[in-house]
């Protein structure tokens, strides 16, 4: 009976979105207020009843109620409580439906603060919102119903949710992601609507930038989430392994980083107008590229849980449909290239205009490494894999190249910037930058590692882009601390944001230059020593978990007598699927992690173990998150919010 | 010419949908049908332990699991566990160890347990070349006259052994005997 409700709930859904695709943009041709009015309440509408199926799933999972299929394949009734709701978007459907949820989510948002747009402007928004929102429902309940049953034949009991899902980390870090995928669908419609309207100036790009910041915000957690879940989880201690899933994430996130800097420049200057149009469409399309990729199996993926060739076909025409369709749209409409501003050599549209390249050749790259294997198949080449040396090849020298120009950029001016100004700030940074780049490395590292010239070129990087941060931040405020108050909030995100990266780049380069992996042999008893730590194998005992069985090693790290962490790694035999799944333990500080983890049994009480120090590995997660911050904060600029003001006084006026 | 450079991303993007169409109705895990029933290409590397040579002979005395592996693989990492339960049900399963380093191979073999007779260095990955090898990890059934009989691209889990190498793999062994 639930499900039915679940069921039913989203073919209204489908309904309330069909006419929203349709009468608010058939009212802003025709001129009929009531109709563009109406795109809001549908909104509302259909986020309501997407809400109520999805409550109707998640009640069905809370339940046990294994004739659904989709329940059956995915929980069990030894799984614990909070894994059964996140089980609702563990696979195909359930993310679906919740992709669904989050984009009807979307969709209220802007009908809830876009009063200050023009009503023309937000009711085309908004119904080309609805029109991607009739795509996934359509897909929904044509392909991908997870309220489908399976009657007479229920079973007793469900095939339970794949192992590696059991965690914190897939409870937050799908819908993070989405909300970022999908946020881009926000940009992507203002795009549609300004071509539409024929309307690109500032006051467009004004009232779209906080969208693109949040949903360039929430992407960027999702995909630092899933780094760190990665590490934890898979039992290894890798933090990024270019898979086709995660550079399906990576794609829409370097897109959307151009976005936001592109936009920039269009809202302060009016320049690259057509290329910020062009970036919005680029950063959904990625998204919704993303998910055929990863949903139609048309690529190998550990990601890849269940492939349909029929959702395939019915994904590909929902792409061809909204991706060309758009550029389409552009094709016939965009503004033509204009030189309406111009700029000097070392402007900061000049710089914008750097980020964008390498930003956008990142991207490429990306989409070339994850499509050729599928194209060179096409082309009968034979079937050709190809592995992270290639892309580390190009994404490293196009990031280090981003972050020279980043710090070069914060003491550039619109329009022209003073050569001798720009002189007379550079070398600061620069001496600091180079000291500490050759002097540090040979304090840090140890008779293995040697002088590491990895850690010079980071140290070089990170020194670089936080020494230029500070002097323009000094320059700003002076010696008054009290005066970074007065700092606008676009100034401060976007400081933070650019801090995060150089703590990023720190954490991925120091990590890769001074990581120490031991994989021995251990009876009880035994110690090894890596990097001044000691560590003790006391042994391994037998303990239930509530849905496994699991072996746990007790490995006590101490430096110098001083106890460190007592750590206990697991090896987890599933109960429902018999999978067996490595639990690492970790003892993490911001500039070294302890990592241990158990491999095989060996003999009688001696096990394989996994012993790993690895420096600074936490600066990667933690400029993650910076980053996103950097982007909330700048989102949040009063300048947004005071406009919306005053044009809602004039509306009450008029 | 400025309004036909707006045109660009479209045409750029509707060759991509091409391949994309073309792609859908190929299996990336689906084995190029040219090597099933051919005879396992003919080789001569190191085996991973001790160096001696091996050669395609040493595949034909019984019916294997031919495993292609490496230490830098994401998904082999999943795999190796599977493959460990099948060496115990007494599976002979022979490692090709693709484009990998020795001692990273054999720590990671004692780390994880070695479900593997022998493991084929195949270093420069020729002999994958000649497989068709696209990545790591592979799975190949072979006869024991040495005949190709099934191939998988990807992951060994459970439900694969089940549906697709369980049968095929019994009958084998049936006329093996």
């Amino acid at each position: 009976m639930i499900a039915e409700l679940g069921h039913f709930a989203l073919i209204i859904a489908l309904g309330l979105a069909l006419m929203q695709s349709m009468v608010p943009m058939i009212g802003s041709f025709k001129g009929y207020t009531t109709w563009m009015r109406l795109g809001h309440s549908l909104s509302y509408g259909q986020f309501l009843f997407i809400a109520i199926s999805f409550i109707c799933l998640t009640a069905a999972f809370w339940l046990d109620d294994f004739s659904l299929k989709y329940v059956s394949q995915n929980s069990n009734t030894q799984l614990p409580n909070q894994y059964k709701i996140s089980a609702v978007w563990a696979a195909h459907e359930g993310s679906l439906l919740l992709w669904a949820l989050i984009l009807a989510g979307w969709t209220s948002a802007v009908a809830l603060f876009s009063r200050a747009l023009p009503l023309v402007l937000s009711a085309r928004i908004l119904s080309v919102l609805g029109a991607i929102s009739v795509g996934f429902a359509l897909f929904l309940i044509l392909t991908s119903n997870p309220f489908e049953r399976l009657l007479p034949m229920t079973p007793m009991q469900g095939s339970d949710l794949n192992p590696l899902l059991q965690d914190i980390g897939l409870i937050i870090h799908p819908p993070m992601l989405y909300m970022g995928y999908v946020g881009f669908a926000v940009p992507f419609a203002f795009a549609i609507a300004a071509l539409i309207g024929g309307q690109f100036d500032s006051a467009w790009a004004r009232w779209s930038r906080p969208w693109i910041n949040m949903a360039w915000v929430f992407l960027t957690i999702g995909i630092t989430l899933g780094s760190w879940w990665a590490y934890y989880e898979l039992g290894w201690g890798g933090w990024w392994f270019w898979d086709p899933v995660e550079n399906a994430s990576l794609m829409p996130w370097l897109a959307g980083t151009a976005l936001m800097h592109s936009v920039s420049a269009t809202e302060k200057r009016g320049v690259f107008r057509s290329w910020t149009l062009l970036l919005a469409i680029f950063a959904f399309s990625l998204s919704l590229l993303g998910t055929f990729l990863v949903r139609s199996g048309i690529l190998t993926s550990v990601h890849a849980f269940a492939a349909d060739p029929e959702r395939g076909v019915f994904m590909l025409m929902f792409l061809a449909l909204v991706i060309g369709g758009s550029l389409m749209l552009f094709a016939l409409r965009g503004p033509a290239m204009q030189k309406v501003a111009s700029y000097g050599g070392w402007s900061r549209e000049v710089m914008l205009l750097i980020n964008n390249v390498l930003l956008v050749s990142s991207l490429t790259m990306i989409l070339i490494g994850t499509l050729y294997p599928l194209i060179a198949d096409v082309l009968e080449l034979g079937k050709i894999s190809v592995g992270p040396p290639y892309f580390n090849f190009f994404f490293v020298p196009l990031s280090v190249g981003l972050v020279v120009a980043v710090g070069i950029a914060v003491f550039t001016k619109w329009k022209a910037t003073d050569s001798r100004l720009l002189l007379s700030n550079i070398p600061y940074p620069l001496v600091i930058a180079v000291t500490g780049a050759v002097v540090l490395p040979f304090l840090m590292g140890d008779a293995d590692s040697g002088y590491s010239i990895t850690a010079a070129i980071t140290l070089l990087l990170t020194l670089w882009l936080l020494a230029t941060i500070v002097i323009d931040l000094k320059a700003k405020i002076g010696t008054n601390l009290a005066r970074i108050a007065k700092l606008s909030r676009s100034y401060l995100g976007m400081q933070l944001a650019h801090s995060g990266l150089a703590i990023l780049v720190l954490g991925v380069g120091m990590s890769a230059a001074y990581d120490k992996i031991r994989e021995l042999r251990m009876a009880p008893g035994d110690s090894a020593v890596i990097s001044g730590y000691q560590f003790d194998f006391k042994g391994v005992n037998p303990v239930a978990g509530p849905n496994f069985t699991a072996f746990r090693g007790q490995i006590t790290v101490t430096k110098g007598n001083k106890l460190v962490a007592n750590l206990f790694p697991e090896k987890r035999q599933y109960n429902a699927g018999g999978q067996v799944m490595t639990e690492a333990a970790i003892d993490p500080s911001l500039i070294r992690d302890i990592y241990v983890s158990l491999g095989e049994s060996l003999a009688e009480e001696a096990w394989a173990v996994s012993l790993q120090v690895k420096p600074f590995v936490r600066c990667i997660w933690l400029g993650g998150i910076l980053i996103g911050i950097g982007g909330l904060i700048a989102a949040t600029d009063r300048r947004y919010r005071r406009r919306n003001k005053q044009a809602n006084n004039r509306e009450v006026k008029a | 010419m400025n309004r036909l450079a707006l045109f660009v991303p479209l045409v750029v993007f509707l060759i991509l949908s091409l391949f994309l169409f073309k792609g859908l109705d190929r299996d990336p895990t689906e084995l190029p049908s040219a090597l099933v029933g051919e005879a396992f290409p003919a080789f001569t590397l190191p085996a991973l332990d001790d160096g001696r040579l091996l050669t395609e002979q040493d595949l034909k005395t019984q019916v294997t699991l031919v495993n292609v592996w490496a230490t830098w693989c994401f998904a082999c990492r999943i795999e190796h566990p599977m493959l460990n339960q099948l060496a115990d049900q007494g599976v002979a399963i022979v490692g090709l160890n693709y484009k990998d380093q020795n001692t990273k191979a054999q720590s990671w073999l004692e780390q994880r347990g070695n479900p593997y007779l022998f493991n084929i260095v195949d270093a420069q990955g020729g002999l994958g070349f000649d497989l068709g090898v696209t990545g790591a990890p592979e799975t190949y059934l072979v006869d024991a006259k040495g005949v190709i009989q099934y191939r998988r691209v990807g992951v060994v889990d459970q439900r694969v052994w089940d549906d697709e190498f369980k049968a095929l793999y019994s009958e084998l062994m049936g006329e093996a005997k």
